[in-house]
């Protein structure tokens, strides 16, 4: 039956569909949702791993075993694999895998814009990439034998536009569980460097035949037009491209790597002037240009930064568009923040206060970041808050300098890779300050499982990891509790934290309002007593605003928003917040 | 047919997404192509969204282009004037008259325009402004401001109202049927 379902979801079901038997990730926009629907299957067995080199290796495992396997993971997740990606090409697979990987052109919800082909090209493995949700669901089956028949693992890659785009996808058949054989093979999975020797000629003539493959599979497609423009193009690219070039011939690469010489070359060939269509990193114009193919249109005229759209293509192209309206200037911008009694509010209120150097991480608190907080001075990459505070406090000591750095991570970041920052600390004599915010969930991405729920993907009740003697088993001696909805208690926490010399662990473990649907009454002002000092305000929360504009504007509280936290009204020096009692309408 | 653009706007947590997926699957139940899509990905609310739905015999991007939607449907007034210029001249604007605001204003940082509706007005567009939230809770939830913005364009749309209907029907669960249908005829009623 037809549906219409993402490109996420079109990915799940076409592993439920292809046999798929085993599958792994780590949540990060905009791939997440996908093994989240592995899990809606409900036949399917799926699990969040703690980072992503654990999920591809834990994938590797279930290949090995016989089962067809995928990992799941945004484009910076593929860094974290990226050790187990470079020697899993040389051995090769058992049942098929697929490491699905999801770039953000635009950085709608990333740290940056590295393009995922990249590491295909880098890793000599065949990468497809889908232009909407049926090819996303059909590359899955595709994906899987090619894997198979190659011996080797194979790249699924989407955008954002692909992921979260929805559109039409109709279900082929759909086939049993692929369990294979559990096999012993030394040369093969074991790499020694005298076996790992062999196997990188094996992954060079294996890229040979991929080579050939891509010349004659369906997936690399020619739509013969108007012969005076021919251009190649792939991912959603192609509907941008079908969108402002309806008669232009096109070569689609569904196959982003390896790349089709000879038919590259018949199609250069047959068209006037050729145009490459690529968002982000010029891979196919670099290759193509080295074929010596003279193309006329490519990153000269298109951005290597950002997404491309329809209208990019046009003006690429030299047509002018229609006047039509310009956004309206000079509005409020309204930027994601943190919701309505959210726990890091009242943690950030006072890392404000106390202007210390605050070394981040990814999470829901790198809002912290955003005025009026702006108590966040440096965001890398998953786990770095704690390993660059500590590296911070090493060259303070050496420059003299009586400052000790803080570090903020959440719990499901700490689980990543903030655990090796802290055992470094804790092993190099450090002295910086750790605040987790173990709030129980993975937030930022929608509320994921992780270690400390309780939890699994698949509803499982299971262990759950008390970050606390974990901490004190790394070699941490000072580990205090945080309640960050108290302003007094947390300010005192955090200057003994400071004051006292070494490695001091403070942790936060109020729950995720959303996450777990806490709701509270709200918060109302007297408006005799407001003296609109607005001090309230730089709690940053949106359910406070001003009065309309009269003599003396005063707070007011919309209580649609807010959650009764109470934040806000210890921030208050006249007595004027109060909570309402009766039931609660936080239309969360 | 001409492919038809819809952007819905409005602000993280007031059910932009299930209001595109009414549409989306309303359009494949009347046996047309569809996309649909936005950019979401911090579960934070509050943040401004915005959502495309493109209806036609075959539709290729799933990206509205700016001057180019035949409507614009927009749960926050202050969004309304956001995305006003992916609009095409005289198309359908309908917004609710309800404001939030955003952290900015709520901060002291930014004040919110006093005249937004002003300007919405100015615009060249065909503009009804509806008081979506009061809808919603006559019809029983706050939260129904979604389905009544659903109600506000039902019979505008190149869409049967009684698939939209049945569609909403499907998406709700228990008691939410009930209040999601008195949504809808309260938005249908409004404009």
């Amino acid at each position: 039956m037809k549906k219409i379902i993402s490109g996420n979801e079109a990915i799940a079901l076409g592993f439920g569909d292809s046999g798929g038997v085993f599958a792994s990730g780590y949540p990060g926009t905009p791939s997440t949702e996908t093994l989240e629907e592995v899990a809606r299957l409900g036949n399917v067995y799926c699990e969040w791993a703690p980072n992503e080199k654990v999920a591809l290796e834990s994938v590797i495992g279930g290949s090995i075993a016989g089962g067809r396997s995928l990992s799941t993971m945004k484009h910076v997740g593929v860094n974290v694999a990226a050790d187990a990606l470079l020697t899993l090409t040389y051995t090769g697979v058992n049942a098929g895998l697929i490491l699905m990987v999801s770039d953000d052109p635009g950085m709608h919800s990333s740290q940056n814009e590295q393009d995922s082909r990249n590491y295909a090209k880098f890793a000599k493995v065949p990468m497809l990439d889908p232009s909407d949700s049926q090819e996303a669901y059909d590359m899955v089956r595709t994906g899987f034998e090619i894997s198979e028949e190659f011996d080797t693992p194979l790249m699924l890659r989407t955008t954002t536009r692909i992921s979260h785009a929805k559109g039409t996808v109709v279900p082929g058949e759909k086939i049993a569980p692929q369990i294979g054989e559990w096999v012993k093979d030394v040369p093969k999975y074991v790499m020694l460097p005298n076996f790992g020797k062999l196997k990188h000629i094996e992954v060079e003539a294996r890229l040979l035949k991929l080579q050939e493959f891509a010349e004659t599979t369906p997936l690399n497609r020619i739509e013969m037009g108007d012969t005076e423009l021919g251009i190649i193009t792939s991912g959603v690219a192609y509907q941008h491209v079908r969108e402002a070039c309806p008669n232009a011939s096109v070569l689609k690469l569904g196959m982003s790597h390896p790349l089709p010489e000879r038919k590259i070359r018949e199609f250069a060939g047959s068209v006037k002037r050729l145009m490459i269509v690529e968002e982000m990193d010029a891979i196919f114009e670099e290759q193509i240009r080295a074929m010596g193919i003279e193309v006329e249109i490519g990153k000269n005229k298109l951005p290597l930064c950002g997404e491309i759209n329809a209208d990019i293509i046009r003006a690429a192209l030299g047509e002018t568009k229609a006047e039509t309206a310009s956004p309206v200037e000079g509005l409020p911008q309204r930027p994601p923040v943190f919701c309505p009694s959210c726990a890091h509010r009242g943690l950030f209120t006072i890392l404000s206060k106390l202007k210390v150097f605050v070394s981040g991480d990814i999470g829901c608190y790198t809002l912290g970041a955003l005025p009026p907080m702006g108590a966040m001075h440096s965001v890398i990459d998953m786990g770095a808050s704690i390993s660059a505070a500590h590296g911070m406090a090493k060259v303070n000591t050496i420059a003299g300098r009586d400052e000790k750095p803080v570090a903020v991570i959440g719990d499901s970041t700490f689980f990543h890779s903030g655990i090796t920052g802290l055992l470094s600390m804790a092993y190099n004599a450090g002295n910086a300050l750790v605040i987790i915010m173990d709030n129980r969930t993975t937030g930022m991405t929608g509320g994921q499982e992780n270690p400390g729920t309780g939890v699994t993907l698949q509803g499982v009740p299971s262990r759950q990891v008390e970050i606390a003697p974990l901490v004190k088993a790394l070699g941490i001696d000072n580990v205090a509790e945080l309640n960050a909805y108290d302003l007094k208690e947390t300010e005192a926490a955090i200057k003994k934290g400071l004051e006292t010399p070494g490695p001091y662990v403070l942790i936060d473990k109020n729950p995720c309002i959303l996450r777990y649907k806490i709701r509270k009454p709200a918060i109302t002002v007297e408006p005799d007593k407001c003296t609109g000092c607005r001090a309230c305000l730089k709690v940053a929360c949106m359910a406070l605003g001003l009065t309309a504009s009269g003599e003396k504007q005063k707070v007011r509280v919309d209580p649609n928003v807010c959650n009764g936290c109470g934040v806000c009204a210890q921030m208050c020096k006249f007595d004027a917040m109060h909570v309402i009692e009766g039931e609660n309408n936080a239309n969360l | 047919m001409q492919i038809f653009n819809i952007v819905i706007a409005g602000v993280g947590g007031q059910g932009v997404l299930m209001a595109s997926k009414v549409l989306a699957e309303s359009a494949l139940a009347s046996g047309l192509d569809v996309k649909q899509n936005e950019v979401h990905g911090m579960a934070q609310r509050g943040g401004s969204v915005i959502s495309f739905v493109r209806i036609g015999e075959q539709v290729n991007s799933p990206v509205v282009m700016p001057g180019t939607a035949d409507m614009l449907i927009s749960f926050e007034p202050l969004e309304a004037l956001r995305y006003i210029h992916f609009l095409k001249p005289g198309g359908r604007l309908v917004y609710n008259k309800v404001t939030i605001n955003p952290s900015t204003v709520a901060a002291g940082l930014a004040v919110y325009p006093q005249d937004v509706e002003e300007q919405i007005a100015a615009a060249d567009a065909d503009t009804h402004g509806v008081e979506a939230l009061s809808i919603a809770r006559e019809a029983g939830n706050g939260k129904a401001v979604n389905m009544v913005m659903v109600g506000t364009v039902m019979k505008h749309l190149p869409l049967k109202e009684e698939i939209i209907t049945e569609v909403v029907k499907q998406v709700s669960k228990g008691k939410g049927v009930e209040v999601n249908m008195k949504a809808l005829a309260g938005g249908a009623a409004a404009c």
